[in-house]
């Protein structure tokens, strides 16, 4: 049985009070883009049937659907989603607030050593906070075969902090669509059991990458190699 | 295969709890908590919006439209809706995936080899 999200389990709890984190609300307009990075990936992907592939979006009908009609199988996780879990904030030697990598990494991203043929990051690095990036990309690296890609976009240094988050949905071999992800709404329960809303601003662009930043972020694997787009978003398709 | 229609279906209500192994001979709706397995091979099983099931199911079609911690083993057809939060991996011959439904786990596509060589379909509600 798959690993659990420990932050979606809370949803399972009676009334303990844990805040019950809910997905991010999609927009639904949705902006065409094509992707280099995804075409070159694509032919890996149309080379032999069986797979496996790991979608570390918002869950997209889409990419499943693409996926899984080139025969492969799909497993599908929301880091982001997951990066948001209250539970682990901390603090670190300096008394700075961060996120617990640890647990983070023990929650998430379970899977056997060397077990996907191809990653696809979308723009997570971006967003995710910098205390869990570099854990996450080394996890990565661990979980994909030899030979295996991971494909990731990168902003350059014109997007500013509130360049909007998007998600991706595949469209065909070299075409995205993106999705703005708007305003995430969260549920927790109060002191006596009552149930608040609370809206809670999107996810903000955490930094932009140089191409130096990249490169080392991404040095344990073989090769790495970027396209850069109309839209200042830089793709990397880095191979294990 | 259409969505089967609930009224038809055997109905666990809201309040209902039930811990341990579920098994039948009809479809079943779930409304409650169940926690364990439920084996409805050859019937169809939609866990409510207001389900909450931790349990392994097996059955000809399911539908999730509240939330589920288990693996999913549908003969047929897998959906799940957008209200839906799903933690486990599926296996099916047709999984439906709505806008706005959250899964994590793994994505299995077979084909019946009895049966005509079917599909992946998605239901993907992006344009209003």
């Amino acid at each position: 049985m798959a690993s659990v999200t420990h932050s979606f389990m809370k949803l399972f709890r009676g009334s303990s009070g844990a805040p019950e984190p809910s997905p991010s609300t999609p927009s639904k307009q949705r902006l065409s883009r094509r992707s280099s990075g995804l075409g070159e990936l694509d032919r890996y992907l149309k080379s032999q049937e069986g797979l496996c592939i790991l979608d570390l979006g918002s869950t997209s009908p889409s990419n499943i659907g693409y996926l899984t009609g080139l025969g492969h199988k799909v497993y599908s996780e929301d880091l982001l989603i997951a990066s948001t879990d209250s539970t682990l904030a901390t603090q670190d030697e300096q008394g700075n607030q961060v996120l617990d990598s640890r647990r983070f990494l023990a929650e998430n991203l379970e899977y056997t050593a060397a077990q996907f043929d191809a990653v696809l990051c979308w723009n997570l690095p971006d967003y995710l906070d910098e205390s869990l990036v570099k854990p996450v990309v080394g996890r990565l690296w661990s979980l994909l075969k030899p030979g295996g890609m991971l494909l990731a976009f990168f902003h350059t240094r014109d997007a500013g902090p509130d360049a909007p988050c998007y998600r991706f949905h595949i469209v065909n071999s070299d075409t995205l669509e993106m999705q703005h992800i708007g305003m995430k709404r969260e549920v927790r329960k109060g002191p006596t059991g009552a149930v608040h809303t609370s809206v809670g601003d999107t996810f903000r662009l955490q930094r932009v990458f140089n191409n130096r930043h990249i490169e080392n972020l991404f040095r344990d694997f073989a090769s790495i190699k970027f396209f850069l787009a109309r839209d200042n978003i830089r793709e990397v398709l880095a191979v294990r | 295969m259409e969505t089967p229609k609930p009224a038809e279906f055997a109905h666990l209500g809201k309040s209902v709890i039930i811990r341990g192994e579920l098994s039948g001979s009809e479809d079943l709706y779930v409304d409650g908590q169940v926690e364990g397995t439920i084996e409805l091979q050859g019937n169809n099983l939609i866990i409510g919006p207001n389900g909450q099931v931790k349990a392994n199911v097996n059955a000809k079609g399911v539908v999730v439209q509240g939330k589920l911690e288990g693996n999913i083993r549908a003969s047929e057809r897998a959906e799940l809706k957008k209200s839906a939060i799903a933690v486990g991996d599926i296996s099916t011959q047709r999984v439906a995936i709505e806008d706005g439904a959250y899964f994590k786990g793994r994505v299995d596509i077979h084909k019946d080899a009895k049966s005509a060589a079917a599909q992946p379909e998605m239901v993907d509600n992006k344009r209003a």
